[in-house]
């Protein structure tokens, strides 16, 4: 069973339709990238699954469970984490602090937590006291994603997460997701470097005006001419 | 240079630490519910006036009842919220703003209503100061006035720093679309944001209270240095209104010393004019305040 399923999902902001039957599908231990031209709805279709705009059609279902339009504090609770592009932690606070933000909906001790995201990125370990907003760009996307993952989450939810970052931090941070999803959460994310994204991406789609244009395996897709043409920067043989 | 200590700089850091207490409030409300409260100058009235009534009941030191009168005035306060904010959450901005100033009039109405209009007074008699090394001379309710709010400057430190909510409120005022989608109880920093709020209004106007006596407008007549104290600060930086509202009381006493010859350099009957001007110079010269220009 898939972890998570949006079946022909149809939604907008204040009665602009934006997404007109968007369906998606990331099963156990995938990475699942979506890509497609500026105004596709591929973030919308992101926040359509965290509860953050009204869907009037379709459904989205969560290991099983419907959670159509489920406001976001409860989609948390059932385990689904969202890393926005843009404002994705809390400037004001150490990171340390933005990391124990991110457990706040655990009961339990989230210290041993605490211990493995610094692990898995260990730049916040030594700046674990300097306050997030000071950061660099590519180490406040590793806040903003191990804050996500202090919840040990079902799936991780990641909108470009390596917008506006140099092609050094964009390396480490792809590194870094095929690292969590190793270590067994499915991740699903949209990207606009999608040459890279689907090079760690066990399947992408392909959105086009708010709906389904291609789907396939990453390798599939990046020899798919037609994709290529349109997203990758050219004619797809080019084995980069 | 006693003189400087004893009536300017001394009653400058009384005036400030009062200030800095209900900026505290502003800012945290600005910050997190995100409007400008009006009516906190007014929960600041009312827990003066319920101080009032504990001394006279109990015949207890102001200072001792306090705690007892803070928590009554947050009682109050969360049922305001309730009733008046409560069914706008989420509503423009505009409409919270509007109603903050609704029930401005509507508490001064009541607390006017209950206590009157008289003047009063939580300390009767004239105190002499305590002499200190022969130069400083300063009123025992001076020294208590200060040590009172260092205690709670304290206490909104540990809150801030140390707890869970507290790091909850920061978030919060940092980014309310985050804290939603982190999973952060928002409504649960809403109401810590009033115990806060509610607590450190009373606090001040219980201390100034203390300092001077006890009329209907005192909180209201606070609202406009409290205001700039906030923008000094950074809206939205509880730590920048604390900073803020010491240096506004500080600037408004110093502000009549004879600093050129032997006429105060500004009459002190203009003092009000200081956190008037320094918000007007702060909204004009960086309006983001002191604290918020290192981060975005």
């Amino acid at each position: 069973m898939a972890v998570l399923e949006l079946d022909a999902v149809v939604g907008g902001y204040d009665g602009t339709e934006i997404l007109h039957g968007v369906s998606l599908r990331v099963e156990p231990a995938e990475i699942v990238v979506v890509i497609g031209p500026n105004g596709a709805g591929k973030s919308t279709a992101m926040k359509a699954v965290f509860g953050l705009l009204r869907l009037t059609g379709g459904r989205v279902m969560l290991d099983g469970t419907d959670i159509t339009n489920t406001p976001p504090e409860r989609v948390v609770r059932r385990g689904v984490c969202y890393v926005p592009q843009m404002s994705n932690i809390f400037p004001s606070l150490s990171v340390e602090e933005n990391l124990e933000m991110g457990a706040f909906v655990r009961d339990d001790d989230f210290r041993p937590r605490l211990a493995e995201i610094y692990d898995l990125f260990p730049p916040l370990r030594e700046k674990r006291r300097q306050v997030a907003g000071t950061l660099s760009g590519g180490q406040r996307q590793m806040v903003a994603m191990g804050k996500a993952m202090m919840l040990e989450p079902k799936i991780l939810l990641l909108d470009e997460p390596t917008a506006g970052l140099s092609p050094k931090y964009r390396g480490e941070i792809f590194a870094i997701i095929r690292g969590i999803n190793d270590a067994g959460t499915p991740v699903l994310m949209v990207e606009q470097n999608a040459k890279q994204a689907l090079k760690i991406a066990d399947r992408g789609y392909v959105l086009v005006d708010g709906r389904n244009k291609f789907e396939g395996t990453g390798p599939e897709l990046r020899d798919n001419t037609q994709v290529a043409e349109m997203f990758l920067g050219g004619a797809a043989q080019a084995p980069s | 240079m006693a003189e400087f200590i004893n009536f300017y700089l001394v009653p400058g850091l009384v005036l400030g630490s009062i200030y800095a207490l209900g900026a505290i409030g502003i800012t945290l409300t600005f910050g997190i519910l995100r409007f400008a409260n009006f009516a906190h100058g007014e929960t600041m009235t009312l827990g003066v006036f319920i101080a009032w009534t504990l001394v006279q009941v109990s015949g207890l030191h102001p200072l001792i009842v306090m705690p007892v009168a803070m928590a009554l005035t947050v009682v109050v306060v969360l049922g305001l919220d309730r009733a008046f904010y409560k069914p706008l959450r989420g509503a423009p901005v505009i409409m919270l703003v509007i109603a903050s100033f609704g029930l401005m009039l509507m508490v001064r109405s009541v607390v006017q209503f209950i206590w009157g209009v008289q003047l009063k007074t939580v300390l009767p008699g004239i105190q002499m100061p305590v002499v200190i090394a022969d130069v400083l001379r300063i009123a025992p309710k001076h020294m208590a006035i200060i040590a009172s709010a260092v205690a709670l400057m304290f206490a909104v430190h540990y809150l801030l720093a140390r707890t869970r909510i507290g790091k909850a409120m920061r978030a919060m005022a940092d980014s309310p679309e985050l804290a939603r989608l982190t999973g952060i109880d928002t409504e649960k920093v809403v109401t810590a944001t009033w115990v806060v709020a509610a607590a450190l209004a009373c606090a001040a106007g219980v201390l100034l209270a203390v300092d001077t006596h006890v009329e209907t407008r005192m909180g209201f007549k606070l609202l406009l240095p409290m205001f700039a104290a906030a923008i000094l600060g950074g809206v939205g930086r509880p730590y920048g209104a604390l900073a803020g509202g010491l240096v506004i009381g500080v600037v408004e006493e110093l502000s009549s010393y004879h600093w050129i010859g032997d006429v105060p350099l500004l009459n002190p009957g203009y003092k009000a004019g200081v956190a008037f001007a320094i918000m007007v110079g702060m909204l004009v010269w960086r309006p983001t305040g002191l604290f918020r220009g290192r981060v975005s």
